[in-house]
C-alpha cells in the first residue's frame, strides 16, 4: 500500500511540477487576499488577534483553491477511470491525495507566511518560528485530511465549484479556531502568555479524528 | 412500510405537546430575572437538542446504509437531516428572539452553544446541493451517507472547539440545561423535551411514508406508461 501511495503521490507532484497549476495559483491568491485585507481593513500593519485571523483566513481560502483542483486533472483528462480500474486500495488513494495537498500547502506557506510578515505584520516573525511551525504543520494536516475527503465527495457532483467551499469552510472552523488562537499570542507586540499546548491538543484531536474518518469512508467514494 | 405504529405515536405526541404547553404556561414559575420571555427556553432548548439528535441519527443511519447497501437507510438518514434542518431554523429564530429580549442584541457571539449551532447548521445546509447534484440514485445515496457520517462526527468536535474558544474569555457561570434548574422548571423542561422528540419522530415517520408512497406511485406510473405505449 505504501508503494502505491508513493506512486500516486509522485505522479501528482510530477504533474504539478510540469503544469504548475495549483501551487502558484494558491500563492498568488494569498498575496491578493493580503492586498484585499489591507484595503478592506484600511490598516498598514496588523498584530495580535487581527493578524492571526487574517493569516489563517487567507490560508484557508487558498486551501479551497487547492482542494477544488485536487481531482481536476484526473477528471478532465479521464485519468480517474484508469486509476479506479487499477487494483488500487482507496486508502492508498486517500493517503496520496492528502499528502499531496499537505505538501502543496507547505509550499504555499513557504512564500505566504514570509510575505505576510513583509506586507502586513507589525511585530515581525523573527523568533516565533519554533512555536509557529507546529501550528502550521498540524493545521495543514487537518486541512489536508478534510480537503481530500471533500474533494472526493464533490468530485462526482454537478455543482463542484459550489460544493467545495461550502462544505470545506464550515468543516474547517475548528482548525481556524485552534490555529488562530495558538498564533495570536505569537503575533502580539508584547508577546504575552500563551496557551499553545491546549490548541495544539485540539488540533491533534481534530487531525486524528478526520484522518481516521476519511480512511474509513473513502472506500465508499469514487467507487465506480 | 414506514407507517407501523404511526397512529399511537401521533396521539402520544399530541398529548405530550398539549401537556408541555399547559405546564409551560400554567405550572412553571416565572423566571425571577427574565420574567415571561424565559418561557421561550422550553421551546428553544428542546428544539436544539432534538435537532442535534436528528443530525447524529442521520449519521448513524448513514453508517447502516454503507454497511448494508439498503437504500431505505439512506432515506431515513435524509429525512432525519431534512427535519433537523427545519428545526434548526426554529432554533436560530427562537435563539435570536431570546437573545434580543434578555441581552438586547439579536445575535451574541459569546454564547458558544448558539455559535456552534450556527456552524453546524451552515454545514448541514450543504446537504441539499450535494445530494441533489448527484443524479445516479445509488451514488446519491452513498455520497449522502458519507456526508451524513462526516458531519455527524464534526458536530461534537465543533462544539468542543467553539466552547474552548469562548470559555477562555467568558467563563460560564450559569449552566442552562439541567443542573441549576428548580424542580418545577426541570419537570416542564423534560416534558417539553419529550414532546419535541415525539413530534420529531412522528414527522419523520410521516415524511418517510409520504416519500415512500411517492416513489411507489412513480414506479406504478412508469409501468402504466409502458403498458399504454405497448
Amino acid at each position: 500500500m505504501i508503494g502505491v501511495t508513493r506512486t500516486i503521490l509522485a505522479k501528482d507532484l510530477l504533474l504539478e511540477l510540469r503544469t504548475k497549476e495549483s501551487v502558484p495559483a494558491m500563492t498568488l491568491f494569498t498575496l491578493t487576499v493580503y492586498v484585499l485585507f489591507h484595503f478592506g481593513l484600511d490598516r498598514d500593519s496588523l498584530d495580535g488577534e487581527l493578524a492571526a485571523g487574517v493569516l489563517w483566513v487567507t490560508l484557508l481560502l487558498a486551501a479551497v483553491i487547492g482542494v477544488a483542483r485536487l481531482f481536476a486533472t484526473e477528471r478532465e483528462e479521464g485519468g480517474i477511470d484508469a486509476l479506479l480500474l487499477a487494483p488500487v486500495d482507496r486508502t492508498a488513494l486517500f493517503l496520496a491525495k492528502a499528502s499531496g495537498l499537505f505538501l502543496f500547502l507547505v509550499a504555499v506557506e513557504i512564500v505566504a507566511v514570509p510575505a505576510f510578515d513583509l506586507l502586513l505584520l507589525g511585530p515581525g516573525l523573527g523568533g516565533t518560528m519554533p512555536e509557529l511551525l507546529p501550528v502550521l504543520l498540524l493545521g495543514n494536516l487537518g486541512i489536508a485530511a478534510v480537503g481530500a475527503l471533500v474533494a472526493a465527495l464533490a468530485a462526482e457532483t454537478r455543482a463542484r465549484e459550489l460544493i467545495v467551499p461550502l462544505l470545506l469552510l464550515p468543516l474547517l472552523v475548528p482548525v481556524l479556531i485552534a490555529c488562530a488562537q495558538a498564533t495570536e499570542p505569537l503575533l502580539r507586540q508584547d508577546q504575552g502568555p500563551e496557551d499553545l499546548g491546549r490548541w495544539l491538543g485540539l488540533l491533534t484531536l481534530y487531525d486524528v479524528v478526520f484522518v481516521l474518518l476519511s480512511v474509513a469512508v473513502f472506500d465508499y467514494l469514487l467507487e465506480d | 412500510m414506514y407507517s407501523k405504529g404511526f397512529k399511537p405515536l401521533a396521539a402520544a405526541s399530541v398529548v405530550s405537546l398539549a401537556t408541555a404547553l399547559s405546564l409551560v404556561f400554567f405550572y412553571a414559575p416565572l423566571d425571577a430575572d427574565q420574567g415571561f420571555v424565559q418561557k421561550i427556553f422550553y421551546v428553544h432548548v428542546p428544539m436544539a437538542i432534538v435537532a442535534l439528535g436528528g443530525f447524529v441519527a442521520g449519521g448513524i443511519f448513514g453508517i447502516r446504509h454503507l454497511r448494508s447497501g439498503d437504500p431505505s437507510w439512506d432515506l431515513r438518514s435524509y429525512v432525519a437531516i431534512h427535519l433537523s434542518i427545519i428545526l434548526g431554523v426554529g432554533v436560530l429564530a427562537t435563539g435570536a428572539i431570546w437573545a434580543k429580549a434578555s441581552w438586547g442584541h439579536w445575535w451574541v457571539w459569546d454564547e458558544p452553544v448558539l455559535v456552534s449551532f450556527l456552524v453546524v447548521f451552515l454545514l448541514y445546509c450543504v446537504y441539499y446541493p450535494l445530494r441533489f447534484s448527484i443524479e445516479d440514485p445509488e451514488r446519491q445515496a452513498r455520497y449522502s451517507s458519507v456526508f451524513a457520517i462526516t458531519a455527524g462526527v464534526f458536530v461534537p468536535l465543533n462544539f468542543a472547539a467553539v466552547r474552548m474558544a469562548e470559555s477562555f474569555t467568558h467563563p460560564r457561570v450559569l449552566s442552562q440545561t439541567g443542573g441549576s434548574l428548580p424542580g418545577e422548571m426541570r419537570l416542564t423542561f423534560l416534558v417539553s423535551l419529550l414532546a419535541m422528540a415525539l413530534l420529531f419522530v412522528t414527522l419523520w415517520k410521516l415524511e418517510l411514508t409520504a416519500k415512500h408512497a411517492a416513489m411507489q406511485l412513480k414506479k406504478l406510473r412508469r409501468r402504466l406508461d409502458a403498458r399504454v405505449a405497448a
